[in-house]
């Protein structure tokens, strides 16, 4: 791949130069020098001061002598300092001076890499003589900004670095904040920021660089943070009226404000774009470099330029980060406290009492909405999953031990791992109702919640029992079935709820119904499927009446008599 | 106050394991030690063994691939040929001790020494034998891609949980050769019935279910083993690890999560124990009786496995790679892009 012997000296010089700012992966730096001297433009190369000389040497002979190759001098570049600007400055003095013929001259890095063969880009540049490629925006109009300051990156003072004074330089920040001092931005100067990289016509260079009040804004800017994003971005305004606000060089920055690395599986993605050059490239994306800097990105049928599908994948990336997976509850993401929006994957019905007052309830439910509707996933004796399965989505056990051990993580990995599919499931006093658990549905916009209060009567009603043996059983279960509701009562509850009294369902069953079903399938109607058949409750109101003869409160289903 | 003693509390207890890893290094003797080999940056893996010759070939070539550029490995009185394997290998070296596991906390002791002398500055994997680390884009990115990474933003430890891999029908169907990617036959898993807690006291998370808790400990899930691991540490003199991968000290090592909603990028340690060399193990631990809580997951495995147990079930879920963990949410890209 890298061969020591220098590329043969081509005819002509190309009207484009090249500045390279390199402090790691020589090689790589190496590899780009000779991409663009086999292409006949000229490059200088700006090596780091803080690389040694045994590796400066190494680079030195591995390119050889080349009559366009020349290397600048050195300055020590630390991450949003002046002696960035300041070797750019140098490099492309030496680069005008040695090259006067020169229309167009590249900002790049070692560990850029160009998209398309050389030759594209200059005859590209060629048919755009005079016109400045540099991003350049005003900072008032910047909400991009990752990493903090903006408009005060111009008027603050940074005496301290930033990589090894982090103390010192958000405390001088913030004492400049509290005192209140400013910087005067020289006249007639307008912050302007953008991309690092850009590529500029002579004139526009000449101009900044011959500057007559050059030295007063070099004091002003070696004073600023991160004057490389900022220094040729504001004076290309003063000296030019043919800016194009966009660099040639794809950059995408992660939440730190760090470009993200590009790998080889980024390749196909990287063929998509839209620019001329990209960064940063993984010093070791060998696929990389061997497709782009080889006749094979020449001879390979170019794709489409989609750059929002490279945008799109960043976006995705950060969003991840950001948001995480909503309803996911795993081992790098463990919400402390859950947006009521995400805590669960996707909606969910909870019926409670439908199944005592239907006849073949879960049957029915199944039919009208097509799901598959589950009977007590929190009954006593084990997981009722739909059509009594011992396992379900996702592996999940239906042993109740195992679900009671934690039974949130039981909902939320149901949820999870039926995701597209809307899961119904019955809930009622009897189960193995947690606080933790009516708490978490009640609070959680996606649970769906119907109840028909004083459901859990039913059961007791139609078996055969003696009333002497369930009273304290009704008590209890009344108690458990009041506290649900309580949590759905609360002023913290978002889920889409409804409670009925058992009562207050009967006036309209059919209405009722039918509101619940839409609640799951919207456009179901009860004329299509037929409602489920009521059981009869013709003596409830003379049970309940027993019942508080025996002693239970008053207030048991008092509206139902 | 208080929060102020409890990190005073950690630290003792931190320096206590680093003393007692030191002391507990009297029992290691070197084998061959060819760390004078380690170059500046490379990334280590550490490991204790016993028996497992049969499945050391594809273990070390499995990470050989993925970059790992030393292997510092304690033998706990193999007599299978493993020792004298292990010897062979350029990039391995070997202490050997006699001395008991269970004593030595597990081989965390002898481990945590052999980091702390060998390991500081480098990113260090701690993995046993049947264990394969997956992580975003493994399959077209060495691991110090993932290292340099994670170096950039500013994160010192990768959590990579342990899944358990599992064959269809009976372990003993489908014999295990030497050299044979274990997942060609182990190559199904438990894809969502994991509980997981946190522990307020290390910050870590506390994770089990899949198919050991689904299968073997049905009625007594506290007693299912953890899963939560943190197998890839930036290391350095001052950590320690408590108990197995599962815990570090200081604490913040442990916190891999995100508790803002986010997620951070994380892997899986894919566990390939159930093959049919868990019968003749499980017999051979019980008897020496060095194993975790009395060695009783091995007892488990014992009885449920002699019986033939059929670890599958219908909705078990076949291994493809590590988008599909990614997408099942099992492990996650973070923004790592």
């Amino acid at each position: 791949m890298t061969t020591s012997a220098p590329a043969p000296a081509p005819q002509q010089t190309a009207p484009l130069g090249v500045i390279m700012l390199c402090h790691t992966a020589l090689h790589r730096a190496a590899q780009l020098a000779r991409f663009w001297l086999q292409a006949g433009c000229p490059v200088i190369i700006h090596v780091d001061r803080a690389v040694s000389d045994a590796d400066m040497r190494a680079l030195q002979s591995d390119l050889g002598a080349h009559p366009l190759l020349q290397f600048s001098k050195r300055f020590r570049c630390e991450w949003g300092s002046w002696p960035i600007v300041a070797a750019t400055q140098a490099a492309a003095e030496e680069l005008l001076a040695t090259h006067p013929g020169l229309d167009h001259v590249l900002l790049t890095s070692g560990a850029c890499l160009p998209l398309r063969p050389a030759d594209e880009l200059i005859s590209w540049l060629q048919s755009h003589k005079g016109i400045d490629f540099i991003e350049s925006v005003a900072i008032s109009h910047i909400p991009w900004i990752k990493g903090g300051l903006s408009e005060e990156r111009f008027t603050l003072h940074f005496p301290f670095s930033w990589i090894r004074q982090r103390w010192l330089f958000d405390q001088s920040v913030e004492l400049q904040r509290r005192w209140g001092i400013r910087r005067e931005v020289p006249r007639p100067l307008q912050p302007h920021m953008g991309s690092q990289w850009w590529c500029l016509s002579r004139e526009s260079l000449r101009a900044i660089l011959h500057h007559p009040r050059r030295a007063r804004y070099e004091r002003y800017f070696k004073r600023t943070w991160i004057p490389d994003e900022s220094y040729f971005q504001t004076l290309v305004r003063m000296v030019s009226d043919r800016i194009e606000s966009h660099s040639l060089t794809l950059v995408k920055f992660d939440r730190n404000g760090r470009p993200n690395l590009f790998y080889d599986d980024h390749l196909q993605l990287l063929r998509r774009s839209d620019r001329f050059l990209a960064r940063k490239i993984w010093p070791e994306a060998e696929k990389l470099y061997d497709f782009f800097l080889t006749e094979k990105v020449a001879k390979t049928p170019p794709l489409p330029a989609e750059p929002r599908k490279i945008d799109r994948y960043f976006e995705q990336a950060a969003r991840q980060r950001q948001e995480g997976r909503a309803g996911l509850y795993m081992q790098s993401r463990f919400p402390h406290d859950p947006d009521s929006r995400t805590k669960s994957a996707g909606p969910y019905s909870v019926l409670c009492g439908f199944g005592h007052l239907y006849r073949n309830w879960e049957f029915w439910l199944t039919q009208a909405t097509g799901l598959r509707a589950h009977g007590h996933l929190f009954a006593p004796e084990k997981v009722e999953f739909h059509g009594g399965a011992r396992t379900y989505h996702g592996a999940i056990s239906n042993s109740a031990r195992l679900r009671d051990y934690n039974q949130r993580m039981f909902l939320t990995n149901l949820l999870w791992a039926t995701r597209g599919e809307r899961q119904c499931f019955a809930y009622s006093s009897r189960d193995n109702m947690t606080a933790e658990l009516n708490w978490f549905m009640a609070t959680d916009r996606n649970a769906h919640i119907a109840v028909i209060s004083g459901g859990f009567l039913l059961p007791l009603f139609f078996g055969d029992y003696k009333v002497d043996d369930i009273l304290g059983h009704i008590g209890w279960l009344q108690r458990r079935e009041q506290d649900f509701i309580n949590a759905l009562h609360s002023k913290w509850a978002v889920a889409n709820i409804r409670v009925w009294t058992l009562a207050e369902y009967m006036t309209e069953p059919s209405q009722n119904l039918a509101t619940v079903l839409q609640d799951i399938v919207p456009d179901a109607t009860l004329a299509d499927i037929g409602a489920p058949e009521i059981r009869a409750l013709d003596r409830l109101d003379a049970y309940i009446a027993g019942l508080r003869n025996q002693g239970l409160p008053a207030a048991l289903l008092n509206d139902y008599i | 106050m208080s929060g102020f003693r409890t990190k005073l509390r950690l630290r003792a207890r931190r320096q206590a394991k680093l003393m007692r890893a030191l002391r507990k290094s009297l029992e290691l003797r070197a084998r061959v030690n060819r760390t004078d080999n380690i170059r500046p940056g490379s990334i280590l893996a550490f490991t204790t063994l016993r028996n497992e010759l049969v499945r050391l070939p594809y273990f070390l070539d499995y990470y050989r691939a993925q970059g790992v550029g030393h292997f510092l490995m304690v033998d706990n009185a193999s007599d299978d040929g493993t020792t004298e394997y292990l010897e062979a290998q350029k990039d391995v070296s070997l202490w050997v001790t006699g001395a008991s596991y269970k004593a030595s906390s597990f081989g965390v002791d002898w481990l945590n020494h052999l980091q702390w002398r060998y390991g500081a500055g480098h990113w260090t994997l701690v993995v046993d034998v049947d264990e394969f680390l997956v992580y975003p884009f493994c399959d077209t990115r060495p691991l110090h891609a993932l290292t340099g990474w994670l170096e950039s933003q500013g994160r010192r430890s990768f959590s990579a949980m342990l899944l358990d891999m599992y064959p269809k029908g009976p372990v003993t169907a489908q014999p295990y050769r030497s050299g044979q990617n274990p997942f060609e036959i182990a190559r199904w898993f438990d894809a969502c019935n994991y509980s997981v807690k946190r522990n307020m006291l290390m910050q870590n998370l506390w994770i089990q279910g899949g198919v050991r808790q689904r299968v073997f400990q049905p009625d007594t899930p506290e007693q299912a083993p953890a899963l939560n691991k943190t197998p890839l540490v930036y290391w350095s003199r001052k950590y320690a690890y408590v108990s197995s991968t599962h815990m570090l000290l200081p604490r913040g090592l442990n916190k891999v999560y995100d508790e803002r909603g986010g997620e951070h990028a994380s892997g899986v340690l894919l566990h390939a124990k159930f093959l049919d060399t868990i019968i003749g193990k499980a017999r051979e631990e019980l008897q020496r009786g060095e194993h975790y809580a009395g060695s009783r997951e091995y007892a488990a495995y014992d009885k449920g496995l002699q019986q033939d147990a059929d670890l599958w079930c219908s909705y078990s879920t076949e291994y493809i790679n590590w988008r599909q963990l990614e997408i099942l949410g099992l492990m996650s890209k973070g923004d790592w892009a």
